[in-house]
């Protein structure tokens, strides 16, 4: 019965939205309306459930002192301590429990949670996806090196996307003649773009498509269960 | 000479800083050409009639700021430009800050544009997809107040907004899911409604194939040079335009890495062929 009943739910609710596509009349579009207005609200638990989980993981690390312990502890101090400005001052325009803390805007020049939004949280986000960059350059010297066709290939690419994607590509060529544009470094990125990597992308999507196409249907008819949860 | 990997690394690592780091301090101000995505998009902009009510979607967060802010400021001001009515919503909880500040920043040009007149941030909706199938359906049931807590019907600019039908076109700034690639399945695929937007220079090879005969996509800007390119079009002395200059260096740098790393692979070779 317990396995059962959200099998049974799966399926009624996945054939009403595939039949409601289909038959644009009543009841069908209220129907959906509903499921629809379900999901969010289902969707708005799961970012509390979120949160229950991240306290629960966290802590057990920390209560252990397992490896790291240190840095779980510093992300526990920075989820209750935006948590608890949020909840006293507020954010924005939105009121706290203790009003929007006009002394301590005076003082700091914003409400606490946007100040530590803006100072800390925005600018150590940045970095993170900053560090890309270096792994691409590491990457980069040691990946397209040039051993057969392929790899010859996918450099010879690569070098034209990377400077026909920076400003320096398009003055290198610039002063080639109109019969031979095609051969201007932007252009030949944006042919590479356009056609090659879009013929390639087009397939993978289709593809992808099927695959969820066939991976939804499984769950519909119940084929597929791991999403409930244990071993099948 | 054989260098470590350890060492190899480091001298990447620093030789890029250095290489990024110049240029932005000391601009050099290279001109970006413009290609054909950022045309279509600006076009879809430049020809909608003013007065129309347009819709941007902010989803993102600050981890892609540095390439998906300028794009946002870019659109808002050409949208003000054409006196269009922005309303802003985000399928990604901090994208309702990240309105916010650029908001804020184009506002500070344009002082007479009012909020809730003029534009609207609606803020954030849990849900993606289905959100926005909503919206399609009935946008006052999705946002009964906006991000201040001012109600709907009190918002002068949604007056005639009932639905996305309403919108002219919606521009999705996307860093994943949910994002621009939702937009494109259900607003302009269902509804019709002509979508453009921009996402981070690695993700937008994937957006390429929407830019169709269907017009799935009306352009696309992909990245910090589409960005910069997109500022060139409006006038505007960005962001982009200046961290352009670190990122063509960058990328020459990088260039000259694949070089060293063929060389360094060739001696290698040599010496064993020698030995």
């Amino acid at each position: 019965m317990k396995r059962n009943t959200p099998l049974i739910f799966a399926f009624i609710v996945g054939m009403l939205v595939i039949l409601a596509e289909f038959i644009p009349h009543r009841p069908f579009g209220e129907l959906t309306s509903t499921l629809e207005n379900w999901f969010m609200i289902i969707s708005g638990f799961a970012i509390l459930l979120g949160q229950i989980s991240l306290i629960r993981v966290n802590s057990h690390i920390i209560y252990h002192k397992e490896s790291n312990w240190q840095y779980h502890l510093a992300g526990m101090i920075s989820f209750f301590l935006m948590l608890i400005f949020g909840i006293l001052w507020g954010m924005q325009e939105s009121i706290g429990l203790l009003g929007h803390g006009e002394r301590i805007s005076q003082a700091i020049g914003m409400k606490p949670f946007d100040y530590l939004f803006e100072y800390a949280y925005m600018p150590l986000s940045s970095t993170v996806f900053s560090l890309l960059a270096f792994f691409i350059a590491s990457a980069a010297y040691r990946a397209f090196i040039i051993r057969g066709f392929e790899s010859n290939l996918l450099m010879i690419t690569a070098v034209i996307v990377i400077i026909g994607r920076s400003s320096f590509g398009s003055m290198l060529t610039a002063s080639l003649p109109e019969a031979y544009r095609f051969w201007h470094i932007p252009r030949l990125a944006d042919f590479l773009m356009e056609y090659p990597n879009t013929a390639a992308q087009r397939a993978i999507l289709i593809s992808a498509g099927l695959g969820i196409v066939g991976s939804s249907l499984r769950i519909i008819l119940g084929i597929e269960r791991s999403y409930l949860g244990g071993d099948k | 000479m054989k260098l470590s990997a350890r060492t190899e690394r480091q001298i990447i690592y620093t030789l890029l800083i250095i290489a990024v780091g110049l240029p932005l301090v000391f601009p050099i101000g290279w001109k970006t050409e413009v290609s054909g995505y950022t045309e279509m998009a600006y076009k879809l902009i430049e020809e909608t009639p003013a007065g129309n009510v347009v819709l941007i979607s902010f989803d993102y967060d600050p981890s892609t700021i540095t390439e998906l802010q300028p794009m946002a400021e870019a659109l808002i001001e050409h949208a003000f430009k054409k006196n269009h009515r922005i309303v802003a919503t985000a399928l990604w909880p901090m994208g309702v800050q990240m309105a916010e500040k650029a908001f804020q920043e184009i506002c500070a040009a344009y002082p007479n544009k009012v909020y809730g007149e003029d534009y609207v941030n609606l803020g954030y909706k849990v849900g993606g997809m289905v959100s926005i199938q909503a919206m399609g359906r009935n946008l006052k049931e999705v946002y009964p107040v906006d991000s201040k807590g001012t109600h709907y019907d009190e918002l002068p600019i949604l007056q005639n907004i009932k639905r996305l039908k309403d919108f002219a076109w919606i521009a999705s700034l996307s860093s994943g899911v949910p994002g621009l690639k939702e937009w494109v399945m259900v607003a302009h695929d269902t509804y019709g409604i002509p979508v453009t937007g921009g996402c981070t220079a690695i993700s937008a090879p994937g957006f390429f194939a929407y830019v169709n005969e269907q017009k799935q996509l009306t352009g696309i800007l992909g990245g910090l040079k589409s960005a910069s390119e997109y500022e060139s079009l409006i006038d505007r002395k960005g962001t982009a335009t200046s961290k352009m200059d670190a990122q063509s260096i960058a990328h020459l740098l990088i260039l000259v890495f694949i070089a060293a790393g063929n060389l360094k692979v060739y001696l290698s070779r040599r010496r064993k062929r020698n030995a």
